[in-house]
């Protein structure tokens, strides 16, 4: 028994670890339930007070992969969040997923591009206050030699038969966002069953897909938004384009706040977010972004008249 | 075409965002370690001590018991991170704690991936320790506490084993954290940068791969390969130092 020191050792290690522990839990604890209350005066009962200062605010924002790839909205976030001192917490999914993250309570605000299933989600009485936010279009990308041979088409459902006719391959997202959403339109009005081994669902975000399809040599059909973001990257080209069924309308919807009381304070701050992004000071943001950088906006705002922003 | 001149290109740009202390690729490790280290904490004290009780005790249903855990060792991280995601959504049961996408929901998910692994672990090293030395312990009259004492004492490289494990399982997983988490990060405009907020090293890499910033995974694989390694070379190290292999 020559170790008696060590036998400190492993107790002192045991009670140290079990400090380590309890504060660990202590911090995450207070650090919640601080954010949940903020300290302002004219508040008593725990309500949000939107234009203080002091304790930063958090909301909770599931939205489309286009949005956050595409970089557009780390741009438009950054000024609301500094004068409000409120942080958005983004969470980047397919729409079908940001919808139900939403309907779960999961986020406070939802900005998704599938029109129906947004109205879907109005009148099961998830969502209030849908606004319309912005737009771009799809286009369909594939490689520049064209086996299917739809260059300059501008009809996308007839593009899409050509594809499945030629037995090229085709990537689909196969995730319930509002880009496979619209897929499933167009070869709805196809009329053609998307089927075979050249019909790849992969399951991935817009980005993903798009290496896919370049890798694989394959058709896909993207958000202009993102195949900009990342057309220096990619041999893919846009092969067709400009038919109204692709035209891709973006909405903000804020979470029904009589399905979840508790969370009445974030609703507040929700509105103020859509109240933002809807404003001009928003929709000028969206105008511009991706001009200098890629050369051409990705995305067309539409909640104030292009007449009445051309004059700001 | 064929050319790997973009893997030479990503590696030099990856050293020189470690090496230049990139406030993002290093916010992302420090969430890493946080998350990680505070799961294996919790679930050390608690795999430790389930391991001493099941190893004290004997009743109807220990070998039943011991099964599961064994069987929890390999939980799919996936099932969960789903667990977790409708435990803590304000929808579910725990919705009124808000930790849905916070480093706290992490833990926890995290903390459900490794405790079965350090309890399974402790176990053995617990029991494969000399039984003489117990019953030599237990006629100098020790009790239960003193008993347990010993034993740890006995089994401590068996358990620093079990933990360093926890803690790989724990730093390599994905799939928990990404459901859990959301791979959250905030955008700073004023410092031009993200700040990881419940982006951890493997969730990173999924995005920033699927963004096309190759050089940006490559340098968060160089650094959880690091993490990796050391934690292993720890376990070999503690392993070597154990009696009971």
């Amino acid at each position: 028994m020559t170790k008696k020191n060590f036998k400190n050792l492993g107790i002192l290690a045991i009670i140290g670890a079990l400090l380590i522990g309890v504060v660990a839990l202590s911090g995450c604890i207070n650090e919640e339930s601080s954010s949940k209350c903020p300290q302002c005066p004219q508040c008593k009962e725990c309500t949000p007070c939107p234009t203080t200062t002091g304790e930063t605010k958090y909301i909770t924002l599931s939205t489309t992969t286009s949005t956050e790839n595409s970089g557009l909205l780390k741009v438009l976030n950054a000024p609301f969040e500094k004068k409000h001192n409120i942080k958005i917490k983004v969470i980047p999914e397919g729409t079908g997923k940001a919808l139900k993250t939403a309907e779960l309570g999961g986020s406070d605000v939802v900005m998704v591009h599938a029109r129906s299933s947004e109205d879907d989600f109005i009148a099961a009485g998830h969502g209030v206050n849908r606004r319309d936010l912005m737009h771009n279009d799809f286009v369909i990308l594939g490689p520049a030699d064209d086996p299917a041979g739809i260059k300059g088409m501008t009809n996308a459902s007839e593009a899409f038969k050509k594809i499945s006719e030629s037995k090229s391959n085709f990537f689909s997202r196969g995730d319930e966002s509002g880009t496979h959403t619209k897929e499933k339109i167009i070869w709805a009005a196809s009329g053609v069953e998307p089927a075979g081994t050249g019909y790849k669902s992969v399951g991935k975000g817009m980005g993903d897909t798009i290496v896919m399809a370049n890798q694989q040599t394959g058709y896909t059909l993207s958000d202009r938004g993102t195949y900009l973001s990342m057309k220096d990257e990619i041999s893919l080209v846009v092969l067709a384009e400009g038919d109204l069924i692709l035209y891709n309308p973006y909405g903000v919807i804020a979470v029904n706040p009589a399905k979840f009381p508790d969370k009445g304070g974030e609703y507040e701050l929700v509105m103020l977010y859509i109240g933002y992004l809807t404003s001009p000071e928003g929709q000028k943001i969206i105008r511009d972004y991706g001009k200098e950088e890629f050369g051409e906006p990705l995305f067309f705002p539409d909640a104030v008249p292009e007449e009445v922003l051309a004059d700001m | 075409m064929g050319s790997a001149d973009f893997l030479v290109e990503g590696a030099v740009k990856a050293l020189e965002l470690i090496f230049s202390g990139d406030t993002y690729v290093w916010s992302i490790v420090a969430v890493s370690l946080e998350v990680s280290g505070s799961a294996v904490l919790l679930a050390a004290i608690t795999g430790i001590l389930l391991a001493l009780l099941l190893s004290f005790t004997a009743f109807k249903g220990k070998s039943i018991i011991i099964a599961f855990i064994n069987a929890g060792m390999g939980t799919p991280p996936v099932v969960a991170g789903l667990f977790v995601f409708l435990m803590l959504v304000s929808a579910g049961p725990f919705g009124f704690l808000k930790w849905i996408f916070t480093p706290q929901a992490m833990i926890i998910a995290q903390f459900f991936l490794v405790t079965p692994i350090i309890t399974g672990i402790s176990i053995a090293a617990i029991e494969a320790v000399d039984s003489r030395i117990k019953d030599t312990a237990y006629t100098l009259g020790a009790k239960t506490l003193d008993l347990a004492v010993v034993v740890v004492r006995e089994a401590r490289f068996g358990i620093i084993t079990a933990v360093l494990a926890g803690f790989g399982r724990a730093i390599a997983e994905v799939g928990a954290i990404y459901i859990a988490g959301g791979n959250i990060a905030f955008w700073d405009a004023e410092l031009d940068t993200y700040t990881s907020y419940t982006r951890t090293l493997t969730t990173a890499i999924v995005l920033e791969t699927s963004k096309g910033e190759v050089s940006t995974s490559i340098a968060l694989g160089i650094i959880i390969l690091g993490i990796a390694l050391i934690v292993n070379l720890m376990t070999n190290f503690f392993q070597g130092k154990s009696k009971y292999r």
